[in-house]
């Protein structure tokens, strides 16, 4: 037997990879990222090794899928794959928590890269660490920075998210 | 192949997850049907399928860019038919309802009666030689009458090969739409059938009213 059909790769992992761009991107780009990742997903998995992790695999093109998103949106040129700092934080209305989508875009890139890639995606730091060029122990402490700012923004009184009661 | 995610849940400190794992209802739906349809466009899908229900069960139905390639009842195991697909023509398969929306629309006008016969484009790709020959002479059968598999063994070309005509009819990938079910024994008993002897009897009572 064979790879599952590619059905089953977009039912199991589609939320996981939304909850990434939606944390690196933002609402709205975050939907664009989704759908050029599936597609170039798409296109490239019957080459895909049968073994691959391919959670892993799809966290790397929604990575590259959202500079590529980011570059083509700024203005200016950017020389690097760092991603430039989310200049308005928040898009389409009515997805659960703003206010924890919005406290993740004040993050640095990194951090905010981290978070997304480690908590919400599931990579170990060794993975992230390659996606984003830096060593094992930046990306930890990328990650570790990230969520300790996040909670923080989220412990003010505006944020009631912080409390996690709604799910 | 490791398809399953990690708990990211329980990294996460307080509510952070829910914050972030919840978009608007109803995305990642609105979501895959782009998606299908983006990747339709760029011909990147070896096969699109959809399910709908009849008087059988639910029928799977799943398609090549040539035409219909698949028709499966409920009992074949949907989710083994679909591995069985991506193993055959590849594992590129999507469901994209729109591409079959006119199979499942004649589909529909059959079990009501009133339709005949179909006429959406077919694609054989699962099978080849004698077995081909057979299902190639099957929508020849009339709607409403049948064939012996003997009289099937002569029309497709080897008169003597009757169990050969069993077995293609046995494995007929496209049922219902490839009449199969119009092929009984010479004794006029029904004979065997993939959705079982209860689909064949009402397929054959469908038609006689």
């Amino acid at each position: 037997m064979g790879k599952p059909p590619f059905e089953r790769v977009v039912s199991i992992h589609g939320a996981v990879v939304l909850r990434v761009c939606r944390a690196v991107l933002g609402a709205h780009d975050a939907e664009d990222a989704w759908s050029e990742t599936f597609l170039s997903a798409l296109k490239a998995y019957p080459e895909l090794p049968e073994d691959a992790k391919v959670h892993a695999w799809l966290v790397t093109i929604a990575h590259r899928k959202a500079i590529d998103i980011l570059r083509a949106r700024q203005r200016r040129a950017l020389p690097m794959d760092e991603l430039p700092p989310r200049e308005s934080p928040l898009g389409i209305p009515g997805g659960g928590h703003p206010e924890v989508l919005d406290a993740v875009g004040q993050l640095p890139p990194k951090q905010r890269q981290a978070v997304a890639y480690h908590y919400l995606a599931g990579l170990p730091y060794k993975d992230v660490s390659e996606l984003l060029g830096v060593t094992p122990e930046a990306a930890r402490r990328a990650g570790a920075d990230g969520v300790k700012a996040l909670r923080a923004a989220l412990a003010k009184p505006s944020a009631p998210a912080s409390k996690g009661a709604s799910r | 192949m490791n398809t399953t995610p990690m708990d990211a849940e329980s990294l996460l400190p307080d509510g952070l997850f829910a914050g972030l794992a919840e978009p608007a209802p109803g995305t990642l739906e609105r979501l895959h049907a782009r998606l299908a349809a983006a990747a339709a466009d760029r011909q990147l899908i070896d096969v699109s399928y959809r399910t709908v229900d009849s008087p059988l069960g639910t029928l799977l139905l799943a398609a090549t860019e040539r035409g219909l390639v698949r028709v499966a009842f409920a009992v074949e195991g949907h989710d083994a038919v679909l591995q069985a697909l991506a193993d055959k023509l590849g594992p590129r398969i999507l469901q994209a309802p729109v591409r079959l929306d006119r199979t499942a629309r004649e589909l529909e006008e059959y079990f009501a009666g009133t339709r005949r016969s179909f006429d959406v484009p077919l694609d054989f790709a699962l099978s080849r030689g004698f077995r081909l020959s057979v299902l190639e002479h099957l929508p020849h059968i009339a709607y409403g009458s049948t064939e012996s598999y003997a009289d099937v063994a002569k029309a497709a070309g080897s008169p003597k090969a009757v169990r050969a005509v069993g077995s293609a009819c046995a494995t007929n990938p496209l049922p219902v739409v490839v009449p199969c079910h119009r092929v009984v024994r010479s004794d006029g008993s029904f004979g065997g059938y993939l959705g079982g002897p209860e689909a064949k009897r009402a397929l054959l009572a469908l038609e006689a009213a």
